[in-house]
């Protein structure tokens, strides 16, 4: 993993614009816009049925929406498959757990790798020569995943038996694995106790920092999102309410009505 | 046995040896991003070079405390090292210590710089950096989270290292100097005891300390530069400089270091050490672990390992010992070892094991037993701080699990007036930092260690410690009373559950009893003897037969040793009642109340000093629904056997 000096929030790395989604007759997303800035850690959040998850999956082109852009590294797509968003550096976490259970910590962010794996098939099933060679670069770059994540103890345990909390953590190492630019969270801390929440939410800012990669996450502690996120964008019924720091969001009335409920 | 005469005086003197005769051998390992990475002699002894002249660039002076925190980490050995080159003296600070125990040490012992493993380490010391004014430097290996202290004494190791190589360069000649300036009557080490009661105490061993008492150890032990170690345990803690930095710079075996405290158990299954050391605690929780696992295999498992150690009960530790085994035995017993000892060992990491130690606390025998009858060759060990280690240790073949063996070459140990063991050897440390009073407590004028524990030899000349030497008594015969010894032997038959043992100023021992109501009424169900409940079963002839037999069993044992054989167990009551927590007899912990006891029933312990057949009693109880009772009972005081030492031989049989 190549490390980069510190986080200067830049330019978009990201930008949505106009963004609608409807599966049938339910609209998921209306005309949404928001962007998404090199270095930051930007938080995307509302209640339930808001369309966040929908954003993400709009973001990494599992969702093709009806009508607007995603502008990523400057390009304009309008359609893609997810397989197209990992080649160009996007990956993400899920909200209900996706690891392959009866595989090892260790192969679980190894197939994080996959992408980067060059040599063919069959001299992979020999490993032999390059493809030797190349299985121990991987494995070296796994490795610090596994030592940055302080999961070494577990290195060799099948996911399947692991707490819930560290199975997040794997996850999140097997996004890491990718070396994305932008990593997209989906509640990594959801049904954490508060200690699992400390410990990811600093892995989280250690991330941000020492890899310097573009975090977007979906969160609903409240304490959580306003302490780690640079900016918070909240959705409400498919519909942007409120975008800007955590405490200009925090003031605004719209987000209040929409997490106190008001009638709508 | 030459240590102190040796021009390899310290141990930086000793690493450029170890660099010049063995420099390929492997001296540090460490696991790290999941390989075990290695450092050989001449590598440690560079980078030590380095560092140390690194230390004196930010201005390190000979006798300068320098602090070091953090887990086991080849790193922080060589920072204690490099210390000890300048001249300084290594403090080594446990590294679970909150910030405001880290604070008593490195103000007390003045530290300069502090070494420390990560930030969370650096982030104790930043926090009690404006009560220790003296400390000018804080240098931080693992650069994780570093990122945005602005501090400018905060310093990277790597960057101390590269900073060191310039000085050395622009000095050449002064490393050397430094290294031959050091003797072996210098300070080495200071160790802060954790001391329960009251603060701290700074511990000064020198080199020679350290140095001779290992290589005597390691020689009666016959250690050998192909030792594998793991070191684990904290590095504030006496046995860690012995076993971990001592003996590996005077032997030349490497030290390896886990991946991180959750790894343990792993990394000593890949290692497989050939040397071991764990407190009682942790042989405890392995052989729970192996048993639940064991619960959990299938059946035909699970016979083979219940047949195969019921074999080793019986005939290893005979095996290891020696001793004569019939040849289907020994045929039984080398199946087994295909079977289930070698592959258990295997999976706990002990395939290697040559020498085990145990000290600390006394062991449970069972558990002793059990790695002993696997083929471990597992040792008690007795120790402390004040004599770097080592005062005794069980001999090999000599096994006694109530004896922590003969004392350790150049080691004397003699027998207070009192009955508290007294030391003198090349270990015995120096002083306490700063703290005369403590010393003089300690340590006698012409240079013997009090122990604090009460103890004898046996007849084989073994050492048994059966007491703090505070609770330990004298008969008015003169003879040593040790009320927790004769508890504690008591409290090992199942039928008894508890006893209290009297004895202090008087003529002779007796004892109360409580029976274990359900092991007790077990076997009165079996015999067909009808009770009606705890009072009722206390007071039946049989059990008070069967009482009877087991204080004569521990009379025998007692018997034995010279020094107790007058403690023996005259007269005693079997209780009406189980003592209780909620009556105040004892405590929450389950510990007896010794002198609220001896108060409450002072009718019946005098009874037990008289010729009387019966005593009357009248016991308050509290009953669960906190009501108030009386119980009262007549109850009978049993007479037991004694043992004149010389009828042990038949009795022991």
């Amino acid at each position: 993993m190549t490390q980069q000096s510190g986080r200067k929030i830049g330019g978009p790395l990201l930008k949505v614009q106009g963004i609608s989604l409807s599966f049938g007759g339910v609209k998921a997303l209306s005309d949404v816009s928001f962007e998404i800035r090199q270095h930051e850690i930007l938080a995307i959040i509302g209640p339930n049925g808001a369309g966040k998850s929908s954003m993400l999956n709009v973001i990494n082109g599992f969702y093709h929406p009806q009508s607007g852009t995603v502008t990523y590294k400057g390009a304009t797509r309008k359609q893609m498959q997810p397989h197209e968003a990992a080649e160009q550096g996007i990956a993400r976490t899920f909200q209900n757990i996706a690891l392959f259970k009866g595989m090892s910590t260790l192969d679980n962010i190894m197939s994080g790798r996959l992408l980067k794996m060059k040599v063919n098939f069959f001299l992979q099933a020999l490993y032999w020569g390059p493809a030797q060679r190349e299985e121990i670069a991987h494995r070296e770059v796994v490795e610090r995943i596994i030592d940055f994540l302080e999961i070494q103890a577990i290195r060799k345990t099948p996911v399947g038996k692991l707490p819930y909390g560290l199975q997040k953590r794997v996850e999140l190492g097997r996004a890491l694995a990718a070396e994305p630019d932008l990593l997209l969270l989906d509640e990594p801390m959801a049904g954490m106790n508060v200690e699992e929440k400390e410990d990811m939410c600093r892995f989280v800012l250690d991330v941000n920092e020492e890899f310097g990669t573009t975090i977007a996450l979906i969160e609903h502690d409240m304490g959580v999102v306003m302490d780690i996120s640079d900016r918070v964008v909240v959705l409400d019924y498919g519909r942007k309410i409120a975008d800007g720091v955590p405490d200009e969001v925090r003031a605004n009335k719209d987000v209040i009505d929409a997490y106190l409920g008001v009638s709508h | 046995m030459t240590g102190a005469a040796s021009p390899n005086d310290t141990f930086p003197k000793l690493l450029r040896h170890n660099a010049a005769v063995r420099g390929a051998r492997p001296a540090s390992r460490e696991k790290e991003y999941g390989i075990w990475q290695s450092w050989t002699w001449s590598e440690v002894c560079d980078e030590v070079r380095a560092l140390s002249c690194g230390l004196v660039a930010l201005g390190l002076k000979r006798g300068d405390r320098v602090a070091i925190v953090g887990d086991n980490r080849p790193r922080l050995y060589w920072s204690m090292v490099a210390t000890q080159a300048a001249g300084g003296v290594p403090v080594p600070v446990y590294q679970d210590a909150v910030a405001d125990e880290m604070k008593f040490v490195l103000d007390h012992a003045e530290a300069r710089i502090v070494v420390a493993e990560d930030q969370e380490q650096v982030d104790k010391v930043l926090a009690v950096m404006p009560a220790c004014p003296r400390i000018n430097s804080v240098v931080f290996i693992d650069k994780r989270g570093m990122r945005h202290y602005g501090q400018p004494f905060l310093k990277s190791f790597d960057a101390v290292i590269a900073d060191g190589r310039a000085y050395d360069q622009a000095h050449p000649g002064a490393y050397d100097s430094a290294v031959a300036e050091g003797k072996g009557g210098d300070i080495a080490i200071m160790l802060y005891t954790s001391g329960t009661t009251g603060t701290p105490k700074g511990v000064m061993l020198t080199f020679d300390n350290l140095i001779v008492t290992a290589r005597n150890a390691a020689e009666r032990e016959r250690l050998t530069e192909a030792e594998e170690v793991l070191a684990y345990l904290p590095m504030a803690w006496v046995g860690d400089n012995i076993f971990s930095l001592a003996q590996a710079y005077t032997t030349g075996f490497c030290v390896s270091c886990p991946e991180s405290g959750a790894t343990v158990m792993t990394d000593l299954r890949e290692l497989g050490p050939t040397y071991f050391f764990a407190p009682p605690r942790i042989f405890e929780n392995i052989l729970t672990q192996v048993m639940i696992r064991m619960e959990d295999a299938g059946w035909i498992k699970r016979r083979m390992f219940h047949y195969f150690m019921g074999l080793a009960r019986r005939v290893g530790t005979a095996l290891i010992d020696g001793k004569t085994v019939s040849a289907v035995d020994r045929l039984l017993h080398w199946l087994g070892g295909i079977l289930v000892y070698g592959p258990l060992k295997n999976t706990l990491g002990f395939s290697r094991i040559r020498l085990a130690y145990t000290a600390g606390e006394a062991i449970g025998p069972d558990i002793f037993d059990f790695y002993r009858s696997l083929g471990m060759n597992i040792k008690q060990l007795y120790g402390m701080t004040e004599t770097s280690v080592f005062i005794c240790i069980q001999p090999d073949g000599e096994i006694k699990p109530d004896t922590v063996g003969t004392p350790a070459p150049e080691v004397e140990v003699k027998i207070a007036d009192d009955g508290e063991v007294l030391v003198k050897s090349p270990g015995v440390f120096q002083a306490y930092y700063k703290n005369d009073g403590a010393t003089r407590d300690s340590k006698t004028e012409d240079g013997w260690v009090r122990t604090g524990d009460a103890g004898f030899f046996d007849a084989d000349g073994h050492l048994k410690i059966i007491d703090r030497a505070k609770d330990v008594g004298k008969l008015t015969g003169g003879g040593l009373f040790a009320p927790k010894f004769i508890e504690n032997k008591l409290k090992f038959f199942p039928f008894i559950k508890e006893a209290v043992a009297f004895g202090n100023g008087r003529d002779y021992v007796a004892a109360f009893i409580n029976i274990d109501l359900e092991a007790v009424g077990n076997w009165a169900e079996r015999r067909g003897i009808p009770y009606g409940g705890y009072g009722d079963l206390t007071a039946h002839d049989e059990v008070y037969d069967q009482i009877r037999q087991c204080i004569e069993k521990v009379n025998a044992d007692l018997a034995a040793d010279e020094k107790l054989a007058a403690s023996q167990i005259r007269r005693f009551i079997v209780l009406h009642k189980e003592l209780d927590a909620d009556d105040g007899e004892l405590t929450r912990t389950r510990k007896v109340r010794r002198r609220f006891v001896g108060e409450r029933y002072d009718r019946q312990i005098e009874a037990l000093y008289s010729t009387a057949k019966t005593v009357d009693i009248e016991a308050q109880v509290t009953f669960e629904d906190g009501r108030k009772g009386v119980l009262r009972a007549n109850l009978k005081i049993g007479d037991a056997r004694t043992f004149a030492p010389a009828d042990t031989a038949r009795k022991a049989s």
